[in-house]
C-alpha cells in the first residue's frame, strides 16, 4: 500500500526501534528454530512476513532486506529495482521517472534514513540482489546470520583463550575446547 | 611475445598500465597529470557500416581525449557501445565505453568488460540506464540486474583483485579506468553530492556529469562536494551541450529524463537572432565558467546532432591552453590500441 509505505518512511525511527526489537527476538529464537529445523519454519515465517511487511512497506519479498539500511523505504519499489539510488532521472518535486504518479523510492530513502539513529548505514553499497533467494523469509537469514556470527565470535575467544593456556588445554580439555559447542550446551544455567 | 605478431596489429598483448595509474587510459593520464580533459559524446550510428562510426568520430577526435561510445541511451537502439569503443580504440581514439544496467544481466556484462579490455578499451562508464518506457521499444523487459554502484565495484573486484564476483579467478584482470555519471541539478539536491560519494567508494574514479545548464545549482552542488573531500578523490567532467533552439531545449526539457534547464536559459534561446549562433555561445560561456569552480577537472560534451560544433566550442573557450588533444588517425587500418 503506497500510504502505508509514506507513513512508514515517516515514521522511520519508530520503525527502525521495532525493527531492532523484533531481530532481537529473531537471534533469540535461533535456537528454537535450529531445533524445529529452519527447513520446516520457513514457509510459516515467510507468510508471517509477507503478510505484515506487504501491508507496511510494499515488501517484495526479495529475501535480502535491507530496510534499515535504506530509511524504511523498500528498493524493490524502485522500477529499476535500484539497491543504491536515486537514479539521474527523478521528477521534479521527487517524483520517480518511471512512475510519474509515485514518489522516488530513493528520494524517500534519503530522507527517511536522516531520521533515523542509524542512517548512516544508507552510506554503504549494498550488493546486487541475490535473485535465487526471492520468496524466501528474510527474518530468518537475519537470525540465522547473526546467530553464526555470534557462535564465530565466541568460538574465535575459545580459539584465543586455548593458544594463551596451551598448558592447561592439554592437561585439562575442558577447559579450552575447541569443538564446536552444540546450541543446547551454551547458556544452559541462564536459559533455565 | 611471439604469438601475437601473427596476427598483427589486431591482436596486442594487453599491457600493464604506468606507475601510478590503473590503467594505460590517455584520459587518465591526462587527468592525472593535472591538465583540463575533455571528452565527447558520440552519436551510434543506425547502421553496420564501420566508416559510418569513424565519419561520427572524426569532428569529435580532434579535441576530445576520449570519445564516449553511449550504449542505448534514452533506451533507443543503435549500434552498440562495445562495437564502437572498439572500432575507435583500434582507429587510435581514446574511448569511453559506457555500460547501462537497463540491459543486461551480471553475467553478460562481466564478460563484456573482459571483451572490451581484451579489444583495447581502457576507460568504462558504469551507468544505471533510462527506463525503457521512454525508448523506441517499451516493450522490452528492464533488467536492472546491477545498479551503477554494484557495477563500478564489481568491475572494480574484478580489476584489483582478479575474480569474478563469483569468485573464479581471471588470469589477465581488465586495466581500466573507472567512471560514473552523476546528475548534479536534479532532485533531490541535498542528498546527491552524499550519493556521489558513495559511488567513489563503489569504484568511481572519474564522474561525467549530465547536462548543466544552471551554474548556481551547480557551484552549490561543488561546494559540498569538496566539502565532503570528494574533489581529492574523483575527476569530475562537468556535462555541457550547445542547445539548438528554444523549441529543442523545452522538448528535452520535458521529454529526456534527468535534464533540468533553467527558464532564464530558454528565455534567452527564444530572444535570440541566430539560435545556432546563440547555443554555441552559451555553450562556451558555460564551460568557462565550470572550469572556474574549484574541484571541476574537465568538461563532458554531448552535442547531440551538433557534433560539427564540437571543435570550435572547445577551440574557443581556450580550455585545451593550446594543447591539442592529438588528431589521431582516423583510418581503421594499421594503428594499435589507444596508446
Ligand atoms: S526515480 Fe527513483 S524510484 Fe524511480 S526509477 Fe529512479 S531511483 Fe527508482
Amino acid at each position: 500500500m503506497y500510504r502505508a509505505r509514506l507513513f512508514a518512511i515517516r515514521h522511520a525511527a519508530a520503525f527502525e526501534w521495532i525493527y531492532q526489537r523484533l531481530e532481537r527476538l529473531m537471534i533469540a529464537c535461533d535456537p528454537v528454530f535450529a531445533r524445529i529445523g529452519y527447513e520446516r519454519v520457513e514457509r510459516p515465517i515467510a507468510l508471517v512476513e509477507r503478510g505484515v511487511k506487504g501491508v507496511l512497506f510494499d515488501c517484495k519479498m526479495c529475501g535480502q532486506c535491507v530496510l534499515s539500511s535504506t530509511g524504511m523505504s523498500c528498493p524493490m519499489n524502485c522500477p529499476k529495482e535500484l539497491r543504491n539510488g536515486p537514479c539521474g532521472g527523478v521528477r521534479p518535486g521527487g517524483y520517480c521517472e518511471v512512475k510519474p504518479w509515485m514518489r522516488c523510492v530513493w528520494a524517500l530513502a534519503w530522507d527517511g534514513s536522516s531520521r533515523m539513529k542509524g542512517g548512516d548505514k544508507i552510506r554503504e553499497v549494498l550488493p546486487p540482489v541475490d535473485r535465487s533467494l526471492k520468496g524466501s523469509s528474510s527474518w530468518l537469514r537475519v537470525s540465522r546470520e547473526k546467530a553464526a556470527r555470534l557462535r564465530e565470535a565466541r568460538e574465535a575467544a575459545r580459539t584465543t583463550i586455548a593458544q594463551a593456556f596451551p598448558g592447561a588445554r592439554a592437561n585439562e580439555p575442558a577447559v579450552a575446547p575447541l569443538a564446536t559447542e552444540p546450541a543446547s550446551a551454551v547458556n544452559r544455567e541462564q536459559r533455565q | 611475445m611471439s604469438g601475437f605478431e601473427d596476427h598483427g596489429d589486431f591482436v596486442r598483448p594487453y599491457e600493464e598500465p604506468p606507475p601510478g595509474h590503473v590503467s594505460s587510459s590517455r584520459l587518465e593520464r591526462v587527468l592525472r597529470s593535472g591538465r583540463f580533459a575533455v571528452t565527447a559524446e558520440l552519436n551510434p550510428p543506425d547502421s553496420a557500416d564501420p566508416a559510418d562510426v569513424f565519419e561520427a568520430a572524426r569532428p569529435l577526435g580532434e579535441v576530445a581525449d576520449a570519445i564516449n561510445a553511449t550504449d542505448a541511451s534514452g533506451a533507443n537502439c543503435h549500434m552498440s557501445s562495445i562495437g564502437i569503443s572498439a572500432l575507435l580504440t583500434r582507429a587510435g581514439y581514446g574511448t569511453v565505453y559506457q555500460i547501462s544496467c537497463r540491459d543486461r544481466n551480471r553475467i553478460a556484462i562481466q564478460g563484456d568488460v573482459l571483451g572490451a579490455a581484451a579489444m583495447g578499451v581502457r576507460n568504462v562508464l558504469c551507468l544505471t540506464g533510462d527506463g525503457v518506457g521512454v525508448g523506441d521499444q517499451p516493450g522490452a523487459k528492464p533488467v536492472f540486474d546491477f545498479d551503477s554502484l554494484s557495477l563500478l565495484r564489481t568491475i572494480r573486484t574484478m580489476r584489483d583483485d582478479g575474480v569474478f564476483l563469483s569468485g573464479r579467478k581471471i588470469s589477465r584482470p581488465p586495466r581500466m579506468f573507472l567512471g560514473a555519471a552523476e546528475n548534479p541539478c536534479i532532485e533531490p539536491h541535498e542528498w546527491r553530492p552524499e550519493r556521489l560519494a558513495k559511488k567513489v567508494d563503489a569504484g568511481a574514479e572519474f564522474i561525467q556529469t549530465n547536462y548543466i545548464f544552471d551554474i548556481p545549482l551547480f557551484e552549490k552542488f561543488m561546494a559540498r562536494v569538496r566539502d565532503l573531500g570528494l574533489d581529492k578523490r574523483v575527476f569530475i567532467l562537468a556535462g555541457v551541450g550547445p542547445l539548438a533552439s528554444a523549441k529543442a531545449a523545452r522538448w528535452m526539457r520535458s521529454n529526456v529524463p534527468g535534464i533540468h534547464i533553467p527558464d532564464s536559459v530558454i528565455a534567452r534561446m527564444e530572444g535570440a537572432q541566430k539560435p545556432g549562433e546563440e547555443g554555441k555561445k552559451l555553450c562556451i560561456e558555460l564551460i568557462q565558467r565550470m572550469r572556474e569552480i574549484p574541484g571541476v577537472a574537465g568538461v563532458h560534451v554531448m552535442a547531440y546532432r551538433r557534433e560539427h560544433q564540437v571543435s570550435e566550442i572547445i577551440l574557443e573557450s581556450g580550455v585545451l591552453e593550446g594543447r591539442r588533444a592529438r588528431r589521431r588517425g582516423s583510418e581503421p587500418t594499421g594503428a594499435g590500441p589507444e596508446a
